[in-house]
């Protein structure tokens, strides 16, 4: 099959019920009182404690709360797919007037991917990789009862990719899993979930692993497929930008139960619970300028950001320049002796004034933390030069490297893979100070003591582990161990990234308060460009190795020169909001 | 469709809902928890097994044959060299519980004291093969490349050859036999499971951010393998390496079976069930009591390594 599949064709003759004539005033879904718990060593932990939500037939609900608020666990409870241990033990789940909680396994069965489909979360994952991914969405048709040769399977399932938005479907189908990008595998399970015309789509993080721009593209295919279908979605999401965008009516959940819901966009326009509005003025997607820090907070904002403007452009002198930076990497080939080159990085160009912010934003692949690696001197450029106060890193003697990594600090992404899970929290946080023989014992305590007291952490924490402690915190201590040697330049390589919303900007907040305190600078890499208007002063825009756009924060912003920079722009989830206040 | 977004046009059960404000409190974000004492991985795993029966039993096992090992006095006076021929195949007697042996030795005498050449024996095979296989695995993980395919090669080709029929041959060359020989042999042939352990677990940490961190702070290669790798992946090493000690004793045990372990002078476990074979028609009791203590003391190791790894890998506990 060679033509491309119109999506409406297909979609139109198979959808269950045709929308005009579905009955959309009794609900879909609806679920009373939901409570859950899951069995532990210690006891039982209430995950969900009383949820109510309503879905109608082609509706679009969003459930949206942060990680350990009962949103997916609520989701998976519907097709019963709780995890480990976890049981109903109060409520009712109801789908199209019949009750969900007590069904017999075959039952639920019957259920799943007929009547309710399901988009997981990691793409990655979520592919059996020793499969074609063919096999897998036929495996889906005949699992709910599709009748037809394999002839027509086959077929049938081309039309299915090619609806999902994967261009020559038919040869695309005969291809493994690995040979998909993350975006193509995110097709291919909507395909998958959304094979046998089910009436509900549940979809659980669909597009959190993406790059904002395909996860724009994904969103907007959903949602027209979805449309057409008549198929009503539910959303699980942390991102409350992207779930007003994409939803009709919000249920926000905090610690397993809902605190406020109703319709999107007065939800987000006027939010009544305490932590509906915590939610929505951290939200980076929404915010629409830079945190300001603890003492500047007085100031009026705008006179702020000219003088800022002003000064990135005229007074404060260059710490680090990044001069026609290139790193290219031998990448072996099959057969000894055979290699291709990859150039992550081609020729960069960039500049950190001294207690700024410059924000090195790119998709995936785009050679950003390669960047940053040449910077912290983990890799040596290919070619091309990082001057560091003048001096060319790469001319330093052992020594003078060594003194400059007290200058240079890092932040990781990872929380749980930054700091070192043998070594309690004064250990990590002191081991810089050992290491560059700073103080002895009763100083160097005194300055791990001021460190946590510098990352509003209570002191007692240095007795701790790193298991004890939640993602925001280990961050916390990841930027005070960063402190310790009292560096010029901290690189923070998507050192947000993987922190939830609330602690995001609490963390985003700190780093500002810490950087107008102490005068340092910060070298930002990101994918997330929401949250480069919140932090940076300048931006380099990187794709494919090569900076496409090099301006200040808010010249980016309002007036982007590029093509790339705009489209990166318009797929920030929520940007076309308009919120108020 | 009509977008409901903009409008507050609800429907039946999604109107506007505000939790009251006591329903749910709204906590300082992210606050630390100090309620609770510290704990580490190895602390976490010590409260593990305190409360696993299978640990004290296995414990108090190990105790109990490294005390016979060290000081076998305290269980027998008599000693177990003494033999007397007219008592030969004795039944109990006063003072004598288990008998004797066709020499007309003290069984019990003998079981107790062939516990020192068994943990001797398992005890030095360990250390050996964890000091040869941790190195040689930390830096074929760690330094990677064309070290890491050396190396490797190295392994498969000790790995290669098989562990009891190397050791027999070898034993069998030998004329002067003793504890430490015989260590060394076993050691000789049974490093590459550790090594490769090492080597998985090294691979698994050396990405770690934490790694990384530790390199831009300027700290060496060596001493970040030493400080932050090797902890990291010490829990299945320690894990592999008490079950080997088991495994250990059973291969001295085989090789004095077979008379060319250690010397017949010595007492061992292995070297009784060797005499005891002769007779065993007529007095089959004669090999249960080296049997059994050789039994015990390989199942004591084995299940405290269980123990031990279910303690530190919390996936792998049984629910």
């Amino acid at each position: 099959m060679t033509t491309t599949i119109t999506l409406t064709d297909g979609a139109t003759e198979d959808a269950p019920v045709p929308a005009e004539k579905r009955d959309d005033s009794t609900p879909l879904l609806e679920i009373k009182d939901l409570k859950i718990s899951f069995t532990t060593a210690t006891g039982t932990v209430d995950a969900v404690r009383g949820v109510d939500l309503t879905v109608y037939p082609g509706q679009s609900v969003a459930i949206v709360g942060e990680s350990g608020s009962g949103k997916s666990t609520t989701a998976h409870a519907i097709i019963d797919l709780l995890p480990g241990t976890g049981k109903v033990t109060g409520g009712s789940i109801s789908f199209g007037g019949r009750e969900l909680v007590g069904l017999k396994r075959r039952q639920v069965e019957d259920l799943r991917g007929r009547e309710i489909g399901l988009v997981p979360q990691d793409p990655m994952s979520n592919l059996n990789p020793v499969w074609r991914i063919g096999t897998q969405i036929d495996e889906a048709l005949v699992a709910n009862g599709f009748q037809g040769s394999k002839a027509e399977r086959t077929a049938r399932v081309a039309e299915l990719l090619g609806e999902a938005g994967l261009p020559d479907a038919a040869r695309r189908a005969r291809q493994f899993p690995h040979e998909f990008s993350g975006g193509m595998r995110q097709r291919a399970l909507i395909a998958i979930g959304l094979a046998s015309r089910p009436k509900l789509l549940i979809a659980d993080e669909p597009t959190s692993a993406l790059d904002v721009t395909v996860q724009k593209k994904i969103l907007d295919h959903l949602e027209g497929l979805t449309a057409d279908l008549g198929t009503a979605v539910l959303f699980i999401t942390h991102d409350l930008g992207l779930a007003a965008e994409r939803a009709e009516h919000l249920v926000v959940m905090y610690k397993g139960k809902v605190v406020e819901s109703g319709p999107a966009l007065q939800i987000l326009k006027d939010p009544q619970h305490e932590y509906t509005k915590r939610l929505v003025s951290s939200a980076p997607s929404l915010a629409s300028r830079r945190i300001q820090s603890a003492h500047e907070r007085g100031q009026e904002a705008e006179d702020l950001l000219a003088e800022h403007a002003d000064e990135t452009a005229t007074q404060a002198p260059d710490v680090v320049v990044a001069k026609d930076l290139t790193k290219v990497f031998h990448i072996r080939g099959s057969r000894p002796g055979t290699h291709t080159d990859f150039t992550a990085v081609d020729g960069i160009d960039f500049t950190l004034p001294k207690g700024r912010t410059l924000a090195l934003v790119g998709e995936s692949g785009s050679g950003k933390s390669t960047a940053a690696n040449m910077v912290l001197g983990l890799l040596e450029p290919t070619s091309g030069t990082v001057q560091f106060d003048g001096k060319d890193v790469g001319k330093m003697s052992a020594k003078e490297q060594f003194a400059l990594r007290r200058r240079v600090q890092p932040v990781f992404q990872n929380p749980y893979g930054s700091l070192d899970p043998t070594y309690s929290i004064f250990r990590s946080i002191e081991e810089p100070l050992v290491l560059h023989k700073v103080g002895d014992r009763r100083s160097r305590e005194a300055r791990v003591r001021e460190l946590l007291d510098m990352v509003s952490l209570p002191q007692a924490t240095m007795r701790r582990f790193p298991n004890e402690l939640s993602g925001g915190q280990r961050q916390r201590i990841a930027i005070a161990r960063a402190l310790a040697l009292k560096p010029e330049v901290l690189v923070l390589d998507e050192a947000v990234s993987a922190l939830d919303v609330l602690v995001q900007a609490q963390i985003l907040t700190l780093l500002n308060d810490l950087q107008a305190e102490l005068g340092l600078s910060f070298l930002f890499i990101t994918h997330d460009l929401a949250v480069v208007r919140q932090i940076a002063d300048l931006v380099a825009v990187m794709k494919d190795g090569s900076i496409v756009e090099h301006a200040t924060t808010d010249e980016v912003f309002d007036n982007p020169q590029q093509e790339y920079t705009q489209d990166l722009l318009a797929a920030i989830p929520g940007a076309s909001l308009e919120i108020g206040g | 469709m009509p977008d409901n977004r903009y409008e507050n046009t609800s429907r039946p059960g999604q109107e506007h809902f505000v939790a009251p404000p006591e329903d749910v409190r709204v906590g300082v974000v992210d606050a630390v928890d100090t309620s609770e004492a510290p704990s580490s991985l190895w602390g976490d795993a010590w409260r593990d097994m305190r409360h696993r029966p299978l640990f004290w039993a296995s414990a108090a096992l190990i105790v109990l044959v490294i005390l016979m090992a060290t000081i076998p006095s305290l269980f027998t006076s008599t000693s177990p060299t003494e033999c007397h021929l007219e008592s030969s195949l004795a039944g109990p007697a006063a003072g004598h519980i288990f008998g004797f042996d066709k020499q007309g030795c003290d069984i019990y005498a003998r079981a107790i004291y062939g516990a020192r050449a068994s943990v001797t024996v398992g005890v030095l095979s360990t250390v050996f093969v964890v000091v040869v296989g941790t190195i040689i695995g930390s830096i074929a993980g760690y330094f990677g490349g064309w070290l890491d395919t050396l190396l490797s090669r190295f392994t498969d080709i000790f790995f290669a050859v098989p562990f009891v029929l190397a050791a027999i041959v070898i034993m069998s060359l030998l004329q002067n036999r003793n504890a430490l020989v015989v260590a060394i042999v076993l050691a000789t042939f049974g490093w590459t499971s550790i090594a490769r352990i090492t080597r998985g677990a090294v691979l698994g940490v050396k990405n770690n951010e934490f790694i990384t961190a530790a390199k831009a702070l300027g700290m060496g290669r060596l001493a970040i393998l030493a400080k932050h790798v090797l902890p990291n992946a010490a829990a299945p090493i320690i894990v592999y390496a008490t079950v080997a000690l088991g495994t250990f004793i059973v291969a001295e045990a085989t090789l004095s079976f077979l008379g060319i372990g250690l010397p017949t002078s010595t007492v061992s476990w292995g070297g009784d069930l060797d005499k005891a074979q002769v007779s065993i028609r007529v007095a089959p009791e004669i090999m249960i009591y080296p049997a059994t203590a050789l039994a015990l003391t390989v199942l004591s190791f084995i299940m405290m390594g269980d123990v031990v790894r279910d303690a530190l890998d919390p996936k792998a506990r049984k629910r």
